[in-house]
């Protein structure tokens, strides 16, 4: 907002004021998750700025926590670091572990909640869907309900049906988490979908399926991939649920951040928590491109 | 267009009936393509709502059972064989006999050591003086005592129980147990909301001591309302900012707003705990500039301030959201012309602009209320003491205290508060206005 030529000088100092005010907010909102990128690079186990860091010295910086993040829970860590080494790494580091249950869980609760989610939302965007309002109310309800209540419903539902303990309870509770975000995403790009492509390719004798295919998906695609990364970061930030129906040895990433939260806070948490940041940064410039090619595609902004 | 059809259709019926090319009514053949579509966009729609009703609405519903269902002081359940043995049959049948306020005679004892025999015999009688102990503490332990001297007991019984242990003449005991010989019961929803019932069967508070829960109600909500209210202040100038900027800025600008969208919720909490800590870095960059002496650090995690700190933070994008998408449209005009007309630029803002986001503001507000009382994680990490909400209760009487139904009991509470609000919100708001970024 410009301001403009004729504005007096009480007008001018407030404007500058509330530009330095936004700029603090914007501080607070972007500060406490940058700050975490410099600290995991701590040559020592606080969770402050050193001297040495202060002064940029380069003794004061080291990789040592994410050195612990591949070592902690290998056989042999002091071994060479050679092919064997990896692979004790791959197979006995706690963190790997727990990333690797992290990624199969986010994955296919991901699989599930998209193809769901995009097929309820192909019909929920039709204007003769019946009970529209109510039944988009119960979609959505995973992501209001608070997650406690819905980590004890599944704590008694997943105990008396044998699911408690098991990839696949996870799996199922997590895109059931995810699935509000693809609906969101999915009819948000269906609103303003010119139906009259769809009515040209069945004129064209076009099957369902092939105009499906061929029209309505590449068209919404980039909402459908938004939603279901929406969904996988759900998931794969999700810990609540499965501290109630996971089994002990079913770790994952933000579980085992929880734990090492609880017990005893180490610099290694920051290095998990700077990877995972970087994670977010890869994700969130992939949605903005995403967006900006949807809007394209739609004819909704000029470049 | 089927609609203009069907209006024409109906304007020239009574002249002529219109048919379809083979011959069937226009009306009916419509009626039928009408129905026919409305089933398909049902049919794909349905497995999700199936799978949503399995794994979310019974799951909810299964644990709104457990609220007002406890079977422990009624049957026992085998863990391996999921066989179910009655227990407390005998002196069930005598509160079926004798109504509330009867004091129990000899029979009343003789019921109570037939049924002490089965609970030490299938191994019950924790479990059972569990259930007891939740309506009256120190009981379990009056189980089990006696329960593993039962066999031995013999007439007259009341004689013989008091001197087992003399608590079993306490009329609150007795209370209790007439109280958990029905498997479904309110008693945990009296519970959830700091009352009880007294021996004579009235509903009654607890004693001042044992008062917490109505507390940690109007604490979660008196935290959540300063919340929503710190992230509305704090979120409308920026908001404003995003709104007005030329495009190719706020696009650049909003990234600082969906980057914390994005991040872990863990990670933004693990940042602040290295924040806010004692010997973290706000303290030594407070210390370090003079500004605070050494010994006197703020103590700013492990209470309340850490709790507001955190949640401000991590749910202030859903208030910028919002605000920024009712902002943006607003023709700036309105404001100049209020200006031109003679307005400073405080009445032009109070009387046109802002009036002009209210809906976006309630948008907003309500969403980050409802996701403020239930919150869990960042409450349980950085409160401390008397920075805990009503979730972090649920989850400690599901995980410590094993009281299971008066963790679903407080549950269906705050799941009753959050549904009249998301009700409201999709009365005023509509669901279909969420967006997410």
């Amino acid at each position: 907002m410009a301001l403009p030529t004729h504005a007096s000088t009480l007008e001018r100092v407030w404007h500058r004021a509330y530009q330095v005010i936004c700029a603090l907010i914007f501080l607070f909102l972007i500060a406490p998750i940058l700050i975490v990128i410099p600290l995991s690079f701590n040559a020592e186990p606080y969770f402050t700025f050193t001297e040495g860091m202060l002064k940029l010295d380069p003794e004061a910086y080291s990789t040592r926590w994410y050195d612990l993040l591949l070592t902690f829970g290998m056989q042999a860590p002091e071994a060479p670091r050679d092919g064997n080494w990896w692979s004790d790494a791959w197979e006995n580091a706690q963190w790997i572990n727990a990333a690797k249950n992290s990624v199969i869980i986010g994955f296919f609760s991901t699989l599930v909640a998209t193809a769901l989610g995009t097929l309820a939302a192909l019909g929920l965007s039709r204007p003769e869907m019946p009970f529209r309002r109510a039944i988009m109310a119960v979609l959505i309800s995973p992501m209001i309900v608070p997650i406690i209540i819905t980590a004890t419903g599944l704590f008694f539902f997943y105990s008396k049906t044998g699911l408690a303990n098991s990839y696949a309870g996870i799996i199922l509770a997590h895109a059931t988490l995810g699935i509000p975000f693809v609906i969101i995403t999915v009819t948000a790009t269906l609103v303003g979908f010119d139906h009259s492509l769809t009515r040209a390719a069945a004129s064209l004798g076009a099957s369902p399926s092939k105009t499906f295919f061929s029209i309505t998906l590449p068209l919404i695609l980039p909402g459908v991939i938004s939603g279901a990364l929406f969904a996988f970061v759900t998931s794969f930030d999700e810990v609540v649920v499965v501290l109630f129906i996971a089994a002990h040895d079913q770790q994952t990433i933000p579980r085992q951040m929880w734990n090492g939260i609880r017990e005893q806070i180490s610099p290694a948490i920051l290095s998990v928590a700077t990877l995972l940041v970087i994670i977010s940064i890869a994700l969130l410039t992939t949605v903005e491109l995403l967006r900006r090619r949807s809007e394209r595609l739609r004819g909704l902004s000029p470049g | 267009m089927a609609d203009m059809t069907a209006d024409v259709a109906q304007m020239r019926g009574s002249q002529e009936k219109l048919t379809t090319a083979d011959g069937k009514p226009l009306k009916v053949a419509l009626a039928a393509a009408q129905a026919r579509s409305k089933r398909r966009a049902f049919y794909l729609v349905a497995p999700l709502l199936f799978f949503v009703l399995l794994t979310f609405v019974v799951p909810i519903g299964q644990m709104l059972h457990q609220s007002v269902y406890n079977p422990d002081f009624v049957y026992k359940t085998d863990v391996t064989t999921k066989e179910t043995t009655p227990i407390m049959v005998n002196l069930r049948n005598w509160f079926d006999e004798n109504p509330r306020g009867t004091e129990p005679e000899e029979a009343a004892y003789e019921a109570l050591a037939k049924d002490l025999v089965v609970l030490r015999e299938v191994k019950a009688a924790g479990i059972a003086g569990t259930r007891i102990n939740y309506e009256r503490s120190g009981s379990r332990s009056l189980f089990t005592k006696s329960a593993r001297k039962a066999k031995k007991l013999e007439a007259p019984y009341k004689e013989a129980l008091l001197d087992v242990d003399d608590e079993w003449a306490d009329p609150t005991v007795w209370a209790a147990m007439r109280n958990a010989s029905s498997a479904y019961t309110m008693n945990f929803y009296l519970a959830a909301i700091d009352k009880a019932r007294a021996v004579d069967g009235s509903v009654e508070a607890v004693d001042e001591k044992r008062k917490l829960y109505v507390k940690l109600f109007m604490r979660t909500l008196m935290l959540s309302i300063l919340i929503t209210f710190l992230t509305f202040v704090l979120g409308y100038p920026i908001a404003h900012m995003l709104a007005t900027l030329p495009l190719r800025y706020s696009n650049l600008l909003m990234i600082l707003v969906l980057l914390p969208f994005w991040t872990s919720l863990l990670v933004r909490t693990t940042s602040w705990m290295v924040l806010l800590q004692s010997q973290g870095v706000v303290n030594d960059a407070l210390v370090g500039t003079g500004l605070l002496a050494d010994e006197n650090r703020i103590q700013m995690m492990y209470n309340q301030i850490g709790t507001i700190i955190a949640m401000t933070h991590i749910l202030l994008p859903f208030m910028v959201l919002p605000l920024y998408s009712v902002m943006r449209p607003i023709n700036p005009s309105y404001v100049r012309a209020a200006r031109s007309l003679g307005a400073t630029s405080w009445t032009a803002f109070r009387r046109i602009y802002f009036p002009q986001t209210i809906p976006g503001i309630g948008a907003g507000a309500l969403l980050v209320f409802i996701l403020a009382v239930g919150y869990y994680i960042t409450p349980a990490l950085v409160g401390g003491a008397d920075g805990q909400l009503i979730s972090n209760l649920i989850a400690f009487h599901m995980t410590k205290s094993l009281n299971w139904s008066l963790a679903a009991a407080l549950a269906g509470l705050l799941l009753a508060g959050i549904l009249v609000l998301y009700w409201l919100y999709d009365l005023l708001i509509g669901i279909d206005n969420l967006k997410l970024g």
